[in-house]
């Protein structure tokens, strides 16, 4: 077994709101070891983001958070917040979703990719900027001992996020969480930053987690997943049992909702409805009402159990298919 | 950037000549008689004509004008009815009462401004914040001239710790300059932190919500350093132009204040430009303050582009 680098237990999160409180993430449980690639799946508002920036103490303040959350065998829910302010940066490396805003114009990129090895490593301000220097280049961006005095708005967006990815990294961090990171990227370009986080990751160690509703990522580079619904995980497990016999009736629907080449110019299956509300969540399975396969008055009621169909494959349904897809 | 700054100056010049001609055809809509005024009430026609002729009031409209603008263009801004003094001089002479009070209110209402407005900002919804937001609808709804009479009453009356009014030039000596300047100056500046403390907290909030902030914090830079460095820098892009504004408007416009504290600068001069219909006079200050309002805002252009890298002086 390798070493753990990062485990969440029971953790919740319930978002004060104007009109009341919304429960974000409901009792999440998950781990990721070193050199692995935990991928948290959902849509919007499933709570994949939110359940990580808890954890790292980046959730909004009107969060409440409850649960136990581990980093390197350090429980972070017990220190203070300047001592989990430490942890991130130097051991958590953060890539967010779109590095047009992720980067704060006024400061040269290599200032921002410096100031995290100033604050963590107790580098010199020039200590730092050779730093950066090596980082940009580590990231793949051309001439980076020019470019480390540009701002960010003289990159292009795919160099914005490779220059992300640099900050994220300055510090040699044991875990880097990466929260849809080509979302607002175009698809070449996309290719490239997962391409590049994976070639990272083989030549550091990190341990990456990996926050997406691109199945295709997953599969690509994933050894496990989590598929998150209405704030809980549907199903989990190795990412090849997960997607060869998908378990729950969402992660089915997930995967044939995907376009595929094979069957181009046809209109792609999606599932009927909405996702819940946060506010008023069922009692029972979140997914009920857009169900397929839903039987009784049980799924409205009663919460599934999260139960082990394979060895490490968990799913949470009273439902799930049997038969490979 | 040197183009772009004798450009502006270009464009500058041509305000300018409209500034003048809107104050000339301004004066001539004044009911008076600036000659009447100037004489007093004992006078005979044969005095009354040749100052006429003198001031050049016999010529016509558009002659007139022609000429002010013709020698406003070599310094020129003609000679005081009253003291026959030259305008140019008259003017230059207040600017340092003038800016040493715009400057020393504006310096005041920073220094509470700033702190206040981040704090409140930062620890929204807190006391400080509530504290700020009550100051800050207080300081924008009394007039500075209310505050003006108050602090007079108390530091200089009840108290005694602050002359009431009056002023001594900076270079004459800055302890007593400093005695006097600062009940006006806070007078003044208290509004103007009013103003700035409410677009300062409103700024720094809308700063705070950006991603990059989220993405210093990620980094696990210290409250003090995010705040600093990545939301001050940000937050106070916007706030440039309204200090600019007041500033500009503070060198201009502190008439009230600078009648009440007996302070010699040209709010002063204008208010008794327009009691003495002394034309030149008035005419002269305006244009003045009308030069250093372009200036002012020359110069927040250029503050701009030094603070947001995104923007190039073209």
């Amino acid at each position: 077994m390798t070493r753990e680098v990062l485990a969440i237990e029971e953790l919740t999160v319930t978002l004060g709101t104007r009109r009341g409180a919304a429960r974000a993430v409901a009792g999440v449980d998950w781990s990721v070891a070193a050199g692995q690639t935990f991928a948290l799946v959902g849509e919007s508002g499933s709570g994949k983001s939110m359940s990580v920036l808890a954890a790292t103490g980046l959730a909004p303040r009107t969060a409440r958070v409850t649960g136990r959350v581990r980093l390197l065998g350090e429980e972070l829910t017990a220190v203070s917040p300047q001592r989990r302010r430490r942890l991130r940066g130097r051991h958590v490396g953060f890539v967010f979703q779109d590095p047009m805003t992720s980067l704060n114009p006024v400061l040269t990129v290599g200032r921002q990719v410096a100031e995290g090895c100033e604050e963590h490593l107790g580098m010199t301000r020039r200590q730092a900027r050779d730093r950066a220097v090596e980082l940009l280049d580590l990231v793949g961006i051309p001439s980076p001992a020019q470019r480390v005095d540009a701002y960010p708005h003289q990159f292009s967006g795919g160099m914005r996020q490779r220059a992300v990815i640099a900050m994220a990294l300055a510090c040699e961090p044991d875990l880097l969480i990466a929260d849809e990171p080509t979302t607002a990227l175009d698809v070449t370009t996309q290719a490239q930053i997962v391409e590049l986080v994976a070639d990272l990751q083989r030549r550091l160690g990190t341990a990456v987690v990996w926050i997406t509703h691109d199945l295709g990522v997953v599969a690509g580079v994933a050894d496990t997943v989590a598929v998150m619904y209405g704030g809980r995980i549907v199903e989990q497990g190795p990412v090849d049992a997960v997607f060869a016999a998908p378990g729950h009736p969402y992660t089915r629907a997930l995967l044939a909702a995907r376009p595929d080449p094979a069957h181009a110019g046809g209109d792609l299956p999606a599932i009927d409805g909405s996702p819940p509300n946060p506010l008023d969540l069922p009692a029972g399975c979140a997914f009920w009402p857009r169900c397929p396969v839903r039987g009784d008055a049980r799924c409205a009621d009663e919460l599934p159990p999260l139960t082990e169909v394979a060895p490490g494959h968990r799913v949470r349904t009273f439902y799930p298919a049997r038969e490979a897809r | 950037m040197a183009r772009f700054v004798l450009r502006r100056l270009l464009q500058s010049a041509v305000v300018l000549l409209g500034v003048t001609l809107v104050v000339f055809l301004l004066l001539q809509l004044v009911p008076g008689d600036p000659v009447r005024v100037a004489l007093g009430t004992r006078f005979d026609q044969e005095t009354y004509d040749a100052l006429r002729e003198r001031s050049g009031l016999d010529r016509p409209l558009l002659a007139q004008y022609l000429s002010y603008v013709g020698h406003a263009l070599t310094g020129d801004l003609g000679v005081s009815f009253r003291s026959g003094q030259p305008v140019t001089t008259i003017v230059l002479e207040r600017l340092p009462a003038t800016l040493s009070l715009a400057v020393t209110a504006v310096l005041l209402a920073l220094l509470v401004a700033v702190p206040l407005g981040i704090v409140s900002a930062v620890r929204s919804g807190s006391l400080v914040d509530h504290a700020a937001r009550v100051f800050s609808q207080f300081g924008v709804s009394v007039p500075d001239f209310w505050m003006g009479i108050m602090a007079i009453l108390l530091f200089a009356g009840v108290l005694g710790w602050l002359p009431p009014s009056g002023y001594v030039a900076l270079t004459e000596d800055p302890a007593r300059w400093a005695s006097h300047v600062i009940l006006p100056a806070a007078a003044v500046g208290l509004v103007t932190a009013s103003i700035l403390t409410r677009f300062i907290r409103s700024s720094v909030l809308e700063v705070l919500a950006e991603d990059y902030v989220r993405t210093a914090e990620a980094k696990g830079l210290r409250g003090r350093v995010v705040v600093l460095r990545h939301v001050l820098r940000n937050a106070l892009i916007p706030v440039v132009t309204v200090v600019a504004v007041q500033v500009a408007s503070l060198i201009g416009g502190v008439i009230v204040i600078e009648v009440l504290f007996a302070w010699p600068g040209i709010g002063r001069l204008t208010y008794d430009a327009v009691q003495a219909r002394d034309y030149p006079v008035l005419q002269g200050a305006v244009l003045f303050v009308a030069s250093l309002f372009l200036l002012v805002n020359l110069l927040v252009d250029i503050l701009y582009a030094r603070l947001d890298p995104r923007i190039t002086l073209r």
